[in-house]
């Protein structure tokens, strides 16, 4: 079972965001990384882009296939993990802590609110699994 | 469908996934662990997916002739193998395979899982009514590749010295009912045992308490495509000739008057000259994929397999390219232009890098 902490949201494709004052971290959950298998490679965001919520930011590739990792809402890039470019692992080992991929200011941080928490999130997990 | 050790897998906790039909490991926690355990020590794949077919009867090396791009006449003593291809008329590689000779007029073949019955019905369709041959397909015979530099002298611990001391590379033999051959797709040494169903799970046990490691089928493709072998289906296909595959040495066009399969389409391929190669690429700064536009100083091509390569840390793969290209090229990915640079297959060659 996938560990799925309870302060932070979700969203369907996987991300997970905590608001820190207005600043949002955005990685990937620990159901994503398993799903994922070894992360080999991130193209992390530009720092300084305004983006939309749903729209494609960075990518994690693995041995088996590269995935589009999303905005979770609308603001602009404030950070990047540099760590990944060497450590792209750390999504694998730690995907809540040194594995977070980018953070972002939010446009309205009321807008985190409108993701899953993480009961939410699971029961969209397990439903997702049974389809496969 | 399953192989016999599909519950096995399962206990190991490994992720299962379609492939050809069967349910297979795709890793046991991760694939590059396992990529490093067969580089550096010692790993198992089950390929039972795999179908052996053996051909029997008077006629076997005539028929095998006829299908086959390589000589089977080259396998002068029992026990000797080689790789080769199966053509189709246009000169299309049809499947890659490896044949052993058992005996005199008695060989085994083993093909991949995808296109198992289709080349079997293939073969059958050219073997004529006249012939003296008997062409048995093997469901009842499990595969375990056993790979690494360490490979033989786990497995000789088990399998009995005696049997594997004198086992040359490209070679097989036949003790205590498992067929053993000095063959694997991993570009370590290794061996490949066939054997019946009720000891294919204790030999995994015995060989898993010697400390080999059970590796799925994504290793084994990081594997094959650091040892620059081509994945049937991939990249090779019945419209793609051996030439333009990277594999002319698998083509014995001696004696000339051996007519097999292909053979036609092959020589004017080679009088004429050929539009593509296959060769390989390495890249920084993202993951190569199947698919991807390649751009080179003589046109464009295309990636027919890419991966990470965990003993490199950067990405490779194989590329279909115009013939003339050489040097520096740049990747497609996600439209973004990324600078790789072409380079001979293979990349890492018994556990060590090839190129600079």
């Amino acid at each position: 079972m996938s560990d799925t902490p309870s302060d932070l949201r979700y969203t369907k494709t996987h991300e997970w965001a905590r608001l820190d004052d207005n600043i949002v971290v955005v990685g990937i959950s620990d159901y994503a990384q398993d799903a994922l298998g070894d992360v080999v490679f991130v193209e992390l965001p530009v720092v300084g882009d305004d983006v939309r919520e749903g729209e494609e930011v960075a990518v994690v590739e693995s041995v088996k296939a590269a995935s589009d990792i999303y905005a979770p809402v609308s603001g602009s890039i404030t950070q990047v993990n540099e760590l990944l470019d060497e450590q792209p692992e750390l999504l694998n080992s730690d995907p809540y802590g040194e594995g977070w991929i980018f953070t972002m200011s939010a446009n309205d941080p009321e807008d985190c609110n409108e993701l899953l928490d993480s009961n939410c999130y699971e029961e969209f997990c397990s439903s997702e699994e049974n389809e496969h | 469908m399953k192989t016999q050790l599909y519950n096995t897998h399962v206990e190991l906790d490994a992720k299962m996934v379609d492939f050809a039909g069967w349910q297979m490991p795709l890793h046991y926690g991760s694939q590059i662990e396992e990529h490093h355990s067969v580089r550096q020590a010692s790993g198992m794949f089950d390929v039972s997916h795999m179908l052996p077919v053996d051909f029997k009867g008077g006629d076997s090396k005539r028929l095998l002739q006829l299908l086959f791009a390589g000589d089977v006449a080259k396998l002068n003593q029992d026990g000797r193998a080689m790789y080769t291809v199966m053509l189709n008329e246009s000169g299309g590689i049809i499947d890659d395979l490896i044949v052993y000779r058992l005996a005199n007029e008695s060989y085994r073949v083993i093909f991949n899982a995808g296109t198992a019955q289709s080349d079997l019905d293939w073969v059958v369709s050219k073997t004529c009514s006249n012939l003296s041959v008997d062409i048995s397909p093997r469901h009842d015979l499990n595969i375990l590749a056993i790979q690494g530099p360490e490979a033989l002298s786990k497995s000789s611990k088990i399998l009995g010295a005696a049997t594997l001391d004198n086992l040359k590379p490209f070679r097989c033999i036949e003790s205590n009912g498992l067929f053993i051959g000095r063959t694997g797709y991993t570009g370590e040494d290794g061996i490949e045992v066939l054997c019946k169903s009720e000891v294919v799970e204790p030999l995994w046990r015995e060989m898993r308490d010697m400390g080999v490691r059970p590796c799925g089928l994504g290793a084994r493709d990081t594997l094959r495509l650091e040892a620059g072998l081509n994945l049937n289906g991939q990249d090779m296909c019945p419209d793609i000739s051996p030439l333009e595959s990277a594999l002319g040495w698998v083509v014995d066009w001696d004696p000339e008057e051996r007519q097999f399969i292909g053979r036609q389409a092959l020589t004017q391929e080679r009088t004429t000259g050929f539009n593509r190669r296959l060769t390989g690429i390495v890249l920084n700064g993202g993951i190569m994929r199947a698919g991807q536009e390649v751009l080179t100083d003589a046109g464009s091509g295309v990636i027919t397999s890419g991966s990470y390569s965990p003993t490199l840390g950067y990405s490779i793969a194989l590329a279909r390219v115009p013939t003339a290209a050489t040097g520096a090229c740049k990747v497609i990915i996600r439209s973004r232009e990324k600078e790789g640079r072409l380079v001979r297959p293979p990349f890492v060659r018994k556990g060590v890098k090839v190129h600079k």
